[in-house]
């Protein structure tokens, strides 16, 4: 029974790697030459002992016969070690160097005790020698397929993150180049084609276009373009050629910014990376000395306390069993697997985590505190209502624009942006700009004035107060009160649902801290569900608000700030994870935060934590899991249950299974 | 000093050694190996001839294990 299992398994492995060796040499599973190497050599070695077992030691035993002398089993043996050599040389040869350089502990030294140990064990009993070539085959097939499952794991993730520009079209003579995108000097023209990247931040000289901008920004609408616009790398060109001036080098381009940061970010350990690798470190020689115990003291005991034979053979193979499952490598490659899909899935998701270490901390979040604008709100400021007027509302914010258009502070923005219409600056005349009020001007030859209540005050005229929050611009016309405009910051229609999303996380302690007035603040958090707000805040507040709250905070548990990175450095950097909103292209920000959401959606916050809390439970499985059968298997191989065979079985598949359950980290 | 190579490393096992050994050299501040995207960054002392500091760092690491390569 047993023989019929081993024969067909001997078969199936010649026969699948037959197929695949034709395969890959057919291109259809890209296979590095080593790899096909391998593969080649599984294939002829496997060939061989399929063989060997059709003719077995009776066969060989008859050649004794015909020359009348003992040889036969000698030329059964040197078969059997042609086709270990053809399958472990490497591995031999690795052992025996690594022997040399003092690295004792090491996979192929262990292997190579192992499979020799049975070998020797196979000549002294004259037993069978294919456990030794089995061994030595299934270590070579896991190693293959954890080479093979890991690589193409690994360029399936980077191809995520892969917003790498390859080239840049610069027109020489008339002609189009193809040239490094860092050869390109700052000012020079680029031209780029439909479906093309854009490999560098510029300018459109000429040409209008739709933008695919996902994979920068995360926004899926394309964004039409024309002559004049910014437009930054990374981007998809997808309608129509343009010519673009760089304004930056390649370095200091969007998509450099972001890749360095993608490609460093696995470089940061986290807390269960570390561990494994230093379980992996202690694991082997422990593994190693047991061996060694279970090799000598059994016997022992057995001769002196027992009475009985030593029955040194069985205990020594039992010893060997125990080498075959002493390397730590499937173990150690699904902890950074699972991290890497973690991080390549949020990547995905238009999140950036600077490395494992945050994505780890992230699962642990109890405290979610938020600056208000530009995280909550938009931090652009609209006009919202206008009330109390006694002309046409539209003629009312004319007037407020036309008197405001000298002016750049937000407020005038808002105010040009909600009439809409080009204005006619001949209109206006005689523009006085009273510092902290307000504006008088003299429009249509009609006195506008348009500011505070300090302003109507000041020109003797009766303001209505007005009950709604957010800045409040007064007018008057020819010394007659004409109404106010609202103008208020607005908040982000996804900020309600997103903090729902963190509470059903059970994350309750949601704070908002804001540095505009308590009323406009309490408004806000009222309205998108926030309890704990504490507004007038400067940002050296802030920070010792931040500190307060971590000192309250549980050991162990973290707290997240949310800011829009750009006047919250200081706070970024002191809370346990800083998350900094839609800030590409500010590099204080890039440097600050740990997290960089690049759509500006506060949603993405809860999305983050749930990959983090995803991928810390496949790490968790994976560490319990392949632990707890590298433990069974020891604990069945020294009671001589698992044969040394079964147990690289066990152990292959329990790689296997890391590494795939470690690609689901990638799907959210 | 910041140096960031590209390396070849096949399992991940060898790239824990790999990190151990590169910190473990003078001249070293910190290591980094990243199995994933096979790249290996250096933190360098101030004053050392990192040229040569890396051909040392590279032997190591084939020490380890034939397949472990940096590429200068």
């Amino acid at each position: 029974m047993l023989e019929l299992i081993t024969k067909t398994l001997l078969g199936a492995i010649f026969i699948s790697s037959l197929t695949f060796y034709t395969l890959s040499n057919k291109n259809k599973f890209e296979m590095t030459n080593k790899q096909k190497q391998v593969l080649l050599r599984v294939l002829a070695s496997s060939f061989i002992v399929f063989l060997l077992e059709f003719f077995n030691a009776d066969s060989f035993n008859k050649i004794n016969d015909y020359i009348s002398y003992p040889i036969g089993r000698w030329i059964r043996l040197v078969f059997y070690l042609i086709a270990y050599f053809v399958i472990g040389h490497d591995v031999l040869k690795k052992a025996f160097r690594g022997l040399r350089n003092k690295q004792v502990f090491d996979e192929n030294f262990l292997m190579a005790l192992a499979t020799i140990g049975a070998f020797s064990l196979a000549i002294y009993k004259n037993s069978e020698y294919l456990e030794a070539i089995a061994v030595m085959l299934f270590y070579q097939i896991g190693e293959l397929f954890q080479s093979y499952a890991v690589g193409k794991s690994r360029k399936s993730i980077s191809n995520l993150m892969n917003i790498r520009p390859d080239y840049a079209n610069i027109e020489v003579d008339g002609k189009i180049e193809q040239v490094s995108p860092d050869e390109v000097e700052k000012g020079s023209l680029i031209i780029v084609k439909p479906g093309e990247k854009v490999p560098i931040d510029g300018i459109v000289l000429a040409g209008a276009s739709s933008l695919d901008t996902k994979a920068i920004t995360g926004e899926s609408l394309p964004k039409n373009i024309g002559v004049n616009d910014e437009i930054t790398s990374g981007s998809i060109n997808l309608t129509g050629l343009l010519k673009i001036k760089t304004t930056k080098g390649f370095e200091e381009s969007t998509v450099s910014k972001i890749l360095d940061l993608v490609e460093n970010a696995s470089s940061r350990k986290s807390k269960s990376e570390q561990f494994i690798s230093k379980f992996a470190s202690v694991y082997t020689p422990i593994v190693c000395y047991l061996a060694l115990a279970l090799a000598i003291l059994p016997p022992f005991v057995r001769i002196i306390f027992m009475n009985l034979s030593g029955e040194w053979g069985t205990w020594f193979y039992r010893a060997l069993t125990f080498l075959v499952i002493s390397c730590p490598c499937a173990l150690v490659v699904s902890i950074p697997l699972s991290f890497f899909a973690g991080l390549g899935g949020a990547s995905k998701e238009g999140i950036l985590i600077k490395g494992s270490n945050f994505l780890e901390a992230l699962s642990k979040t109890a405290c979610v505190v938020f600056d208000k604008t530009g995280t909550l709100t938009q931090g652009v400021f609209k006009v919202k209502e206008v009330h109390h007027n006694n002309i046409e509302q539209e003629k009312l914010i004319e007037y407020a624009a036309i008197a405001e258009s000298a002016s750049l502070h937000p407020i005038s923005n808002s105010l040009k942006e909600a009439h809409g219409k080009e204005i006619d600056s001949s209109r206006v005349e005689d523009i006085k700009e009273l510092t902290g009020n307000g504006i008088t001007a003299k429009i249509d030859g009609k006195n506008v004035a348009v500011g505070n209540d300090k302003l109507m005050k000041l020109l003797g005229i009766d303001s209505i107060l007005c009950h709604s929050l957010g800045t409040i611009i007064h007018m008057a016309i020819d010394g007659v009160y004409a109404g106010h405009i609202v103008i208020s910051d607005i908040v982000k229609s996804s900020s309600k649902d997103s903090i729902k999303a963190l509470r059903d996380f059970g994350i309750d302690k949601i704070v908002m801290l804001s540095g505009d007035g308590k009323s406009i603040a309490d408004s806000v958090s009222e309205s998108i569900g926030i309890k704990e707000t504490y507004a007038e805040l400067l940002p050296q507040d802030k920070v010792s608000k931040v500190e307060e709250l971590l000192q309250s905070m549980p050991a162990k548990s973290k707290l997240v700030f949310v800011g829009d990175g750009i006047n919250d450095a200081p706070v970024l950097t002191r809370a346990d994870i800083g998350i900094a909103m839609g800030c590409i292209g500010s590099d204080a920000a890039i440097e600050a935060a740990d997290v960089v959401l690049l759509d500006d959606d506060p949603i993405k916050i809860s999305k983050a934590i749930k990959i983090s809390k995803k991928c810390l439970n496949i790490v968790y499985q994976n560490i319990f899991f392949s632990i707890g059968i590298k433990i069974l298997c020891l604990i069945l191989g020294a009671l001589g249950i698992a044969s040394m065979w079964t147990a690289i079985f066990a152990d292959v598949g329990v790689m296997i299974l890391a590494v795939l359950n470690g690609i689901r980290a990638m799907y959210v | 000093m910041k140096k960031t190579y590209k390396i070849e490393v096949d399992c991940a096992n060898c790239a824990n050694k790999m990190e151990e050994v590169i910190n473990k050299t003078k001249g070293v501040k910190n290591a980094s190996v990243n199995f994933m995207t096979q790249k290996l960054t250096i933190y360098f002392d101030d004053n050392v001839d990192i040229d040569s500091l890396i051909n040392d760092i590279r032997d190591k690491c084939q020490k380890i294990d034939d397949d472990c390569d940096i590429l200068i």
